[in-house]
C-alpha cells in the first residue's frame, strides 16, 4: 500500500469494542472536515466491515486479531480530501466475487452489511492478504465544500 | 468497552407494550435487544411499540433484529410499530430499502393512538 498509515490500531474481534472504534473513526473524519452525515456513514461502514469479519470471518470468536488503518487525505491533489481505511484480518480467504449481499427485495434478517458498505463508501475493494486473511480497502471522499475541522 | 446489555424501559399503555431502548444498538447489543422484543411479543399485546428516540446509532445487526421481530409479529398476530427514529437511524432503513417494510410513525402517541 506504500505510504504508512497515519493511524493503525490492532484490536480483538470482540463486538464490545465496536463502539470505541466508531468514536475513533468519527473523530478522524471530523478532523478532516467531514460533515456529520459523512462521519456517520464512515463509522457505519467500518462498523459493518468489522462485524462481518467477526461474524463470518472468525465465526464470532472474540479473541482474534483485526487491524484498522486510517489515511486521512487532506491535500488538495487530484484525489481531493478524503479518508482511506483498511481493515485486515487473518480469517479464511474468499474471492471478491463471492462477497455479494442478499437480494434487497427479500426482507429477511442478515446479509445487509456488504450492501451498506458499498452504498455509503465511494470505493470498496476486497483482496486476499499474504499469507492469510483478507484486506478491505475503502475510501470516502469529503463532501463538496467541506472545510478542515478544528 | 461497551456493555453488551441494552437498557430497555418497558411500559404498558392500553393494549400496547412500549419498549424504549437506550444507547447504541450494534452487534454487541443486538442479542439483548432481540430478547427484550421477543419477551414483549410473547406477552401477546395488541401491538409492540419500539420507541427509538434514545437510540443514537443502529447498524445492520439491529436492523436484522427488527426484521426478525416483524416476521414474528405477523406470525403471532401482534402489531409492531417503530417510532422516534432520528435521521441517522432512519437512514439505515432507507439504505437497506426497509423503510416501507415497517410501520414507522413520529412519536409514541402516534403509535398508541393508532391502535
Amino acid at each position: 500500500m506504500g505510504e504508512k498509515p497515519h493511524i493503525k490500531v490492532e484490536m480483538l474481534s470482540d463486538p464490545c469494542l465496536l463502539a470505541g472504534v466508531r468514536q475513533l473513526v468519527v473523530g478522524v473524519a471530523q478532523r478532516i472536515g467531514f460533515d456529520e452525515h459523512a462521519c456517520s456513514q464512515v463509522a457505519l461502514a467500518v462498523d459493518e466491515a468489522l462485524a462481518n469479519v467477526i461474524r463470518h470471518g472468525y465465526g464470532r470468536a472474540a479473541d482474534r486479531p483485526i487491524w484498522l488503518s486510517l489515511w486521512p487525505r487532506e491535500e488538495n491533489g487530484a484525489c481531493g480530501r478524503g479518508l482511506r481505511i483498511e481493515i485486515e484480518d487473518e480469517a479464511r480467504q474468499v474471492e471478491e466475487s463471492e462477497l455479494c449481499g442478499r437480494d434487497l427485495d427479500d426482507p429477511r434478517p442478515g446479509g445487509l452489511g456488504l450492501h451498506i458498505i458499498r452504498e455509503v463508501m465511494d470505493e470498496v475493494c476486497y483482496q486476499k492478504r499474504s499469507p492469510k486473511g483478507m484486506r478491505l480497502t475503502m475510501t470516502k471522499r469529503a463532501p463538496a465544500g467541506a472545510g478542515r475541522g478544528e | 468497552m461497551q456493555d453488551s446489555s441494552l437498557q430497555v424501559q418497558v411500559e404498558s399503555r392500553g393494549g400496547s407494550t412500549i419498549l424504549s431502548p437506550r444507547g447504541d444498538v450494534d452487534m454487541s447489543r443486538a442479542p439483548s435487544f432481540r430478547e427484550h422484543v421477543r419477551i414483549a411479543q410473547q406477552g401477546k399485546p395488541k401491538q409492540v411499540v419500539i420507541d427509538m428516540a434514545e437510540v443514537e446509532y443502529m447498524d445492520s445487526s439491529g436492523l436484522a433484529t427488527l426484521v426478525e421481530a416483524m416476521r414474528n409479529a405477523r406470525g403471532l398476530g401482534v402489531g409492531l410499530v417503530l417510532c422516534g427514529l432520528n435521521p441517522k437511524v432512519l437512514a439505515i432503513f432507507e439504505i437497506a430499502r426497509l423503510h416501507h417494510f415497517f410501520k414507522i410513525v413520529p412519536t409514541v402517541s402516534d403509535a398508541v393512538g393508532g391502535v
